[in-house]
């Protein structure tokens, strides 16, 4: 019985993953500018991956690497959204003029 | 039976995840800035820190963590250390 919710909350997990991953390639594909790349980068990224190591971290159960995955979990989030920040703040420090929706081609050549 | 499904599933995730760190290397060749490229790269070394733990999962190699733990530290320090470096007086953090 706990063998099987364990086997679904993992494969949840994963799913979950995979889909939060999905939606950041697209963003960071289709989105026009540096600024919003930035921005979904910095948060569906960031949660994609944290849902995949909480399924490795629930996989692994209860020994000395699972500490290791969640070490990882916890530098993730801190991380990745802060080096977003510092991406986007180099990008504004830098002169790319923001999108809006009077250009209608990828802005950023300078 | 269950335990070789649940690696199989974890090889079959780290597949994926391969895939859509193959399609970041479209913005970090493309993208117009060099900012655009740090973020593809910045992304990339997510999924590929995501990637060494479902391998250490599915593969049953826990050692890969340490190098998935590595993988992200130097991932931040370049992400860091290079928008620092293009801008002139480099105060971004």
């Amino acid at each position: 019985m706990i063998e099987t919710l364990r086997f679904w909350a993992i494969v949840v997990l994963l799913v979950g993953g995979i889909l939060f991953t999905f939606v950041s390639a697209v963003g960071v594909i289709r989105l026009p500018d540096v600024y919003s790349r930035a921005h979904t980068a910095s948060q569906t990224d960031t949660l994609g991956a944290g849902l995949a190591l909480a399924a490795v971290a629930l996989a692994l159960g209860w020994q000395g690497a699972t500490i290791h995955t969640v070490l990882l979990l916890f530098f993730v989030f801190i991380t990745n959204p802060t080096a977003a920040h510092a991406i986007a703040r180099a990008a504004a420090e830098t002169g790319v003029k923001p999108w809006t929706a009077d250009t209608d081609e990828e802005v950023g050549e300078k | 039976m269950t335990a070789e499904l649940l690696d199989d599933i974890f090889l079959a995730t780290a597949a994926i995840f391969v895939l859509l760190a193959i399609a970041m290397l479209y913005r970090a060749v493309a993208g117009p800035t060099t900012q655009d490229r740090v973020l593809a790269v910045n992304v990339l070394g997510t999924n590929t820190v995501v990637i060494l733990a479902l391998l250490a999962a599915g593969l049953g190699q826990p050692w890969f963590l340490d190098i998935a733990l590595i993988y992200a530290l130097l991932n931040f320090l370049m992400a860091v250390a290079i928008s620092k470096f293009t801008v002139e007086r480099g105060g971004v953090l």
